[in-house]
């Protein structure tokens, strides 16, 4: 009983320093003089990386999403009679909830975990202690761009979902359904707001590409610099980053839409 | 048997544990300037991290590290990074940065470190890696290097920017044996030529002993023995004597400690 308390309690204090660390790191990274000759082509490079290489898996997932919202939406709506709505459901679910969401956690599988292992694997090869020993703050060459340019593409990542989205539901309602177009888009634009829908959606998308990318390059600093500690952080970045977006997507959502 | 007076670092009472585990109690040190100082001892003695600590990654629990009168364990982040800039680490794996070429490796210090132009940056690399016998290896990508020529590029990394003192952490292991004769000559060569001071940290005894010019002696968080190779061969003692002829067992066991041989085999289950 004792013991069971005590592996407790050290469980306990090992993920209470981890989450000091974890602030410690987000810190030391991105408060420093701005330094943007240096910076912006790193940056640019993980921009790449990072958001450019997701454009594939964001879009494709997006267009079917969409159709799937299509298809379902127009087979409960018929049976009311209101299959016009179509546009309506879709844009809505899209914009608020779906995109931001799923975005994220694609962005933590495809992205996130990318930069887990990389920076693990810095860390394995020396190549970041032998940069400390150049001279050169590995937070602030390593770990900040990465920050920086995950920080700057999931936004743009969730909106681009959304549309192609959007475009797949029409795809599906319209072309192929046969709902009367005018109707489906009107529809959406009357009941889509910009504020209460679409700054919410990106608000959303935003704090989930902070904590996903902070998860991600935390876990690859911090991991323990062997091939099992790397596969292990790599998994906890997936497994942190996920539970993370569907917690904090319900505290938003309670935040933005809890008084309707 | 005591280095010279003019020592560029000083490590004065040096504590540092792992855990339970003393890996240096109250060690002093003194690494002479412009020679080629070994330290030496079995594998775990910290050796390595002896290296970490001179170069501030790691803080001691106790004890100096002077280099040239500053305590290198108190000097804050961005101090600490200017003093790196008077070192250059040899890294056990090299730790080329793998997303660069051979050129750009050894640009890299120059490039965060000066505002050099980059046609004198061009030469200062070329001239590096001449010295190293990579001039022509400038375009390849580290993983298309073998093991020795990836240390050879990592020493020119390492010297790129004229460094004080360049740190060795076990260059010769895993070196085939011309691999292992062309990084001892470049050591001395690289250390006469450009006078700066070494400091290798290695149990390859006879590569070694060959290049050093003062040898430090490590073992159970102590320093056991010191002095130049020659003086190390008379060493009286028979951990050094151990070390230094390779014996398999003495006063360093062979065997991790276990029970009775007979009673474990004979003991039911």
């Amino acid at each position: 009983m004792l013991e069971l308390l005590q592996r407790l309690g050290h469980k306990t204090l090992s993920r209470l320093a981890a989450i000091g660390r974890a602030g410690q790191v987000l810190v030391q990274s991105l408060v420093a003089a701005p330094q943007p000759l240096v910076m912006l082509p790193l940056v640019l490079k993980q921009i790449y990386f990072v958001g450019v290489l997701s454009l594939v898996i964001i879009v494709v997932s997006g267009g079917f999403i969409g159709m799937v919202l299509g298809l379902q939406g127009y087979t409960i709506l018929v049976d009311y009679g209101s299959e016009q709505a179509v546009g309506q459901m879709v844009a809505l679910s899209l914009v608020r909830e779906l995109a931001p969401v799923v975005a994220a956690l694609l962005f933590a599988g495809r992205a996130g975990s990318a930069l887990t292992a990389e920076i693990g694997l810095m860390k394995a090869t020396e190549q970041l202690a032998s940069l400390e020993m150049i001279g050169v703050d590995p937070l602030r060459r390593i770990v900040a761009p990465r920050l920086w340019a995950g920080f700057i593409c999931m936004p743009i990542l969730a909106i681009i979902f959304a549309v192609v989205g959007i475009w797949g539901g029409s795809l599906v309602a319209v072309d192929w359904l046969g709902i009367y177009e005018g109707s489906f888009w009107a529809n959406m634009q009357q009941s889509v707001d910009f504020y209460d829908d679409v700054l919410n959606g990106i608000i959303k998308a935003v704090c989930f590409g902070v904590v996903v990318t902070w998860i991600a390059v935390f876990e690859g600093y911090d991991c323990i610099p062997t091939s099992e500690g790397i596969s292990q952080a790599t998994t906890r970045t997936v497994v942190y980053s996920s539970l993370a977006v569907l917690g904090l997507d319900f505290i938003l959502t309670a935040l933005m839409f809890g008084e309707l | 048997m005591k280095p010279a007076d003019d020592s560029i670092i000083d490590v004065q009472g040096l504590s540092f544990s792992r855990g339970e585990r003393a890996i240096f109690d109250a060690v002093d040190i003194q690494i002479p300037r412009g020679k080629i100082t070994a330290i030496m001892g079995p594998s775990g003695t910290g050796k390595t991290t002896l290296l970490k600590l001179i170069g501030g990654q790691l803080r001691p629990e106790g004890g100096k590290i002077l280099l040239d009168g500053d305590n290198i364990p108190s000097l804050g982040r961005r101090e600490l990074f200017e003093v790196r800039e008077r070192m250059g680490m040899l890294f056990q794996s090299g730790a080329l940065f793998t997303d660069m070429t051979v050129f750009e490796n050894v640009a890299f210090p120059l490039r965060v470190h000066t505002e050099l132009p980059d046609d004198m940056i061009r030469d200062v690399v070329l001239m590096k890696l001449q010295a190293v016998g990579l001039r022509g290896a400038r375009e390849l990508m580290p993983s298309e290097l073998s093991g020795g020529m990836a240390r050879r590029v990592a020493l020119a990394r390492a010297i790129a920017l004229d460094p004080d003192i360049v740190m060795y952490d076990e260059p010769f292991t895993g070196q085939d044996p011309i691999a292992m004769g062309v990084l001892v000559n470049l050591i001395r060569r690289l250390n006469q030529a450009l006078g700066h001071t070494s400091i290798i940290v290695s149990h390859d005894i006879k590569e070694t002993l060959g290049i050093a010019d003062y040898i430090y002696l490590l073992s159970d968080a102590k320093v056991i023995a010191q002095g130049t190779p020659e003086e190390l061969a008379d060493v009286d003692s028979e951990q050094v004597r151990q070390f230094m002829q390779g014996l398999p067992d003495g006063p360093v066991p062979f065997h991790f400690k276990a029970p009775d041989y007979y009673q474990d085999l004979l003991q039911e289950l």
